[in-house]
């Protein structure tokens, strides 16, 4: 099962191969892999209701206790679904929506890594191999948020998407390490079963904390909501898909998950209910101040986050029932909508509502569909979305803390949805005829089937509760709870305060909705306060960061090499110098046994290598250089190293014809710095050298091993056959050293000949326009 | 022994140190020149330092005579010349296209990455 979802990155490799063969119906032909998955997932169906898990175990890195195993029980069942059932509809709709786009096929690879990538998020076990899925679908949707990438907006926003969930990701990544260490391991479902453990471990509240900043701002919970409705300038089917459907709810997955382990604490329910809230009442207000279609519908998408954010914060049965049902009945109604706005903004050319009017007669199919999902938006009787909303309200009222405040907010949320859902559902199609951009027609039937079947689940389910209600949702909510329950929908749950609330929010948001133009002229009075808002936030630490790494960069990065240099001296000085000083006491031994002639060979060493350093001409440099070298060899050849001598004995005598041919061909000497700066510079390179002195003293006390060259030695005739033990070791144990220093030569040697050849070159281009070189010798 | 090696290695050190310092493009070449030998002095003294022992194995013999120089050392520091040398004379002839392109010798006017 596994290779079967992976696969589809495959797939996505070979989509330029199929859009060749298949031109403009290559969408149909790569709906049947989500179809194929979503028929395998259904035939999972039974076996889940029954309170099965099934697992598919599978390593990946044992190691670092990275599994590929897959776990479908009816949390991840219920994802799995709706991710395959609306990719299949989508990618169908895409079909239609994009036809003849250019970029048809970089949308096609795009979505499919996506719809893995999110699969592989609901169905994965190990904790790390959940965070590389969850990190693929941001990397996805600023792919596709930034599709039309010659449009400036939607880089933007696809930045920002990109850098809000990533940062949350970030978050995130932290929070599940913590997890790891807290449980003692990777895998979701074991760390699920020691719930008690986790909820009192000391590392619960920062763990916490963290999931909850990567799950927040991946399903824009307030105040990082700001990104999804921006994230609109992708193109419909992305909405539909990504940032209503399935992406934005990874978030609220993830929560859903932890659950059982981490829900119910103090902090768990406070937190998660509140924000939920908060967010839920942001989404719907803000929603109603827009007039364009998908910015309307991306606002009430933030509602729902906050709504199932909420519903795990109260986290009792109920509500978690209430969860399990709303996750599904917004998927499909949204889901519905989305691509109706999207038949919408290609038929007539515009996404601004107020423009629109009177479509009913000439897209009497788009009329229907956008009436059933708008209604079971609203929460109307008998749709799928009124027993999600009944059950919504059930639960907000046996909330235990903050029971004033989120009823307060999920009752203005509720009719202020209501007035959201007669705005896209009836504004555009009754009343008066408007002229639009485009004169509008009905839709093709690939952009009608995934809206009409999406729209008629959201009827058939809540005409036929107990359909899904003793399907998949007792498996989704038992696995939320983490206990088997029992869960029975029904549309009728007699007179009661639900129903009344219901009653009056219907009322008010109708109310709304008639006044609506009204309203939202003296809701615009607010925006400079909005302008404000968290989005205002992100702007200012976005040109922050700008403005810190410009100056951290001219800091740093402040091309003057000696700065360079001396940074990195010194931080040897000081980090070397630490630990030798303060742990280990320098030892220096004074027994000092030496000859005379030695002392010389050392002196003329030391004395060649200070006066290059001192003297103004380049040819005593290069002589003083060379005395020093000889020295060397010198050294080597009296301390048992011939073969060091003689080869240094070489070197140094091409080192010296090397310089006096090409150093001279470089200016004289220049004294450009300040005695001051060479002051400076004294003391920084007398102190590395004391350094290097103590440090040297230091390591003859220290033998943390036991040398090696004894095998060499031994072994030398015997196994290599050769009497000199450092030729032996060069050519035969450390025989690869000597072919990649072959092999560094012959580079330094391509590169000596591709400089001059260089020069060369530019001479004889130069005979053409004479100029004098500057010649200094 | 050591010790003086010691000191004269730190020598070594500070003059490359205080040559790579310079802006002088033709300073820098001797600096590095004096890093590389600091380095093989460091690496050569640091098994020790063995009076005329050298790892050699006499004919007819398997093995060396009593107690000889360490060998890996030397091995190392050998590669380590040429390397040295090969890296130099890269150096040497980068500087001097780089001073025939920018037609300065001060480090300081490097810094653009466009001439």
């Amino acid at each position: 099962m596994q290779l079967a979802v992976l696969s589809g990155f495959v797939l996505a490799a070979f989509a330029p191969l199929l859009h060749r063969w298949f031109g403009g119906r290559t969408s149909l032909v790569l709906a049947v892999f989500p179809a194929a998955l979503a028929l395998w997932f259904l035939g999972q169906v039974p076996a889940v209701m029954d309170g099965e898990v099934l697992t598919l175990a599978l390593e990946w890195v044992p190691s670092l206790g990275m599994s590929l195993t897959f776990v479908i029980d009816g949390l991840s069942l219920l994802f799995a679904l709706l991710i395959t059932v609306i990719g299949t509809f989508v990618l169908i709709y895409a079909g239609g929506y994009l036809k003849g786009h250019p970029d048809l096929v970089r949308f096609h690879i795009v979505i499919l890594a996506f719809m893995v990538s999110m699969l592989g998020l609901v169905l994965a076990d190990g904790l790390l191999t959940m965070f590389v899925f969850w990190e693929l679908t941001s990397i996805t949707s600023y792919l596709l948020i930034g599709f039309n990438h010659a449009d400036l907006e939607a880089r933007k926003s696809a930045r920002q998407g990109l850098f809000v969930t990533v940062a949350g990701g970030l978050a995130l990544m932290a929070g599940l390490v913590m997890l790891g260490i807290a449980g003692g391991s990777w895998s979701l479902s074991e760390l699920n079963a020691m719930g008690d453990v986790l909820r009192e471990h000391d590392l619960y509240a920062p763990l916490l904390i963290c999931l909850l900043l990567g799950a927040f701002t991946k399903s824009a919970q307030f105040p990082f909501h700001f990104w999804l409705p921006n994230a609109m300038a992708a193109p419909t089917p992305v909405s539909a898909y990504l940032h209503s459907a399935t992406m934005v709810k990874a978030g609220i997955y993830l929560l859903a998950r932890l659950h059982p382990g981490l829900g119910g604490t103090e902090m768990w329910i406070g937190i998660l209910s509140v924000v939920g809230a908060l967010t839920m009442f942001t989404g719907a207000f803000l929603a109603i101040r827009h007039t364009n279609i998908k910015k309307l519908l991306a606002y009430s998408t933030v509602m729902a986050l906050g709504t199932l954010t909420m519903l795990l914060g109260i986290g009792t049965e109920g509500a978690l029932i209430a969860f399990a049902t709303f996750l599904l009945a917004h998927s499909l109604y949204k889901g519905a909508l989305f691509m109706v706005a999207g038949i919408l903004d290609h038929e007539t050319g515009t996404k601004d509502v107020t423009a629109m009017g009177g479509l009913r007669p000439l897209m009497p199919v788009t009329a229907l569909v956008a009436l059933i999902a708008a209604l079971s938006l609203a929460g109307v009787p008998p749709l799928f979305g009124f027993i999600a909303k009944e059950l919504m309200f059930e639960s907000v009222l046996e909330a235990g803390r903050f029971r004033a405040l989120i009823l307060l907010l999920a009752f203005s949320a509720a009719f202020l949805t209501i007035a959201v859902a007669a705005i896209v559902g009836l504004r555009p199609f009754f009343g008066e005829r408007r002229q639009t951009p485009r004169v509008a027609h009905e839709a093709p039937a690939s952009m009608l089937i995934g809206p009409a079947v999406l729209a008629i689940l959201s009827l058939l389910l809540g005409l036929t509760p107990m359909l899904a209600g003793t399907g998949l949702l007792t498996a989704a909510a038992s696995a939320v709870i983490g206990e088997p329950v029992q869960v029975s929908l029904s549309l009728w749950h007699g007179i009661n305060l639900p129903l009344l609330m219901s009653l009056a929010s219907l009322g008010l948001g109708y109310a709304l909705f008639r006044r609506w133009d009204l309203v939202r002229g003296r809701l615009a009075r607010l925006d400079p306060l909005m302008a404000r808002g968290p989005e205002a936030g992100y702007e200012a630490f976005m040109h922050g960061v700008t403005v810190v790494s410009d100056w951290q960069t001219r800091i740093l990065q402040n091309g003057y090499m000696r700065n360079y240099i001396m940074v990195m001296v010194l931080t040897l000085i000081g980090l070397v110098g630490n630990s030798l000083l303060l742990r280990h006491a320098p030892a220096i031994a004074f027994h000092v046994d030496v000859r005379f002639h030695e002392v010389v060979v050392v002196g003329m060493l030391v004395m060649g290598a200070l006066f290059a350093t001192v003297t103004r001409s380049r040819l005593s440099a290069v002589v003083s250089v060379g005395i020093m070298g000889f020295s060397i060899a010198l050294t080597f050849i009296l301390f048992s190293a011939p073969d060091l001598g003689i080869t240094q004995l070489l070197v140094e005598t091409l080192t010296v014809i090397l310089l006096v041919l090409v150093l001279f061909r470089l200016p004289r000497f220049a004294s450009l710095s300040t005695p001051v700066e060479r002051i400076r510079d004294i003391i920084v390179a007398g102190s590395a050298g004391v350094l290097i002195t103590l440090l040297v003293l230091t390591a003859w006390g220290i033998d943390q091993f036991v040398p090696i060259s004894g095998y060499m030695i031994d072994n030398s005739v015997p196994l290599a056959h050769g009497r000199n033990i450092v030729n032996v070791i060069l050519v035969d144990y450390r025989a690869l050293d000597t072919l990649g220093e072959i092999f560094v030569l012959a580079l330094a040697a391509i590169g000596v000949i591709a400089m001059l050849k260089l020069r060369a070159g530019d001479k004889a281009a130069k005979k053409a326009t004479p100029e004098k070189e500057p010649y200094d010798g | 022994m050591e010790p003086i090696m010691a000191v004269a290695i730190g020598t070594l050190y500070a003059a490359a140190i205080f040559m790579i310092l310079r802006r002088s493009i033709v300073k820098l070449v001797i600096g590095l020149i004096l890093l590389s030998n600091a380095a093989n002095l460091l690496i050569f003294t640091s098994a020790g330092m063995t009076r005329g022992a050298p790892p050699l194995i006499p004919e007819g013999l398997s093995a060396p005579v009593g107690a000889v120089a360490d060998p890996l050392p030397q091995a190392v520091v050998l590669t380590a010349i040429v390397i040295a040398f090969g890296v130099l004379a890269f150096a040497v002839v980068l500087i001097r296209r780089a001073y025939e392109i920018v037609k300065a010798d001060d480090l300081d006017k490097m810094k653009e990455t466009d001439t």
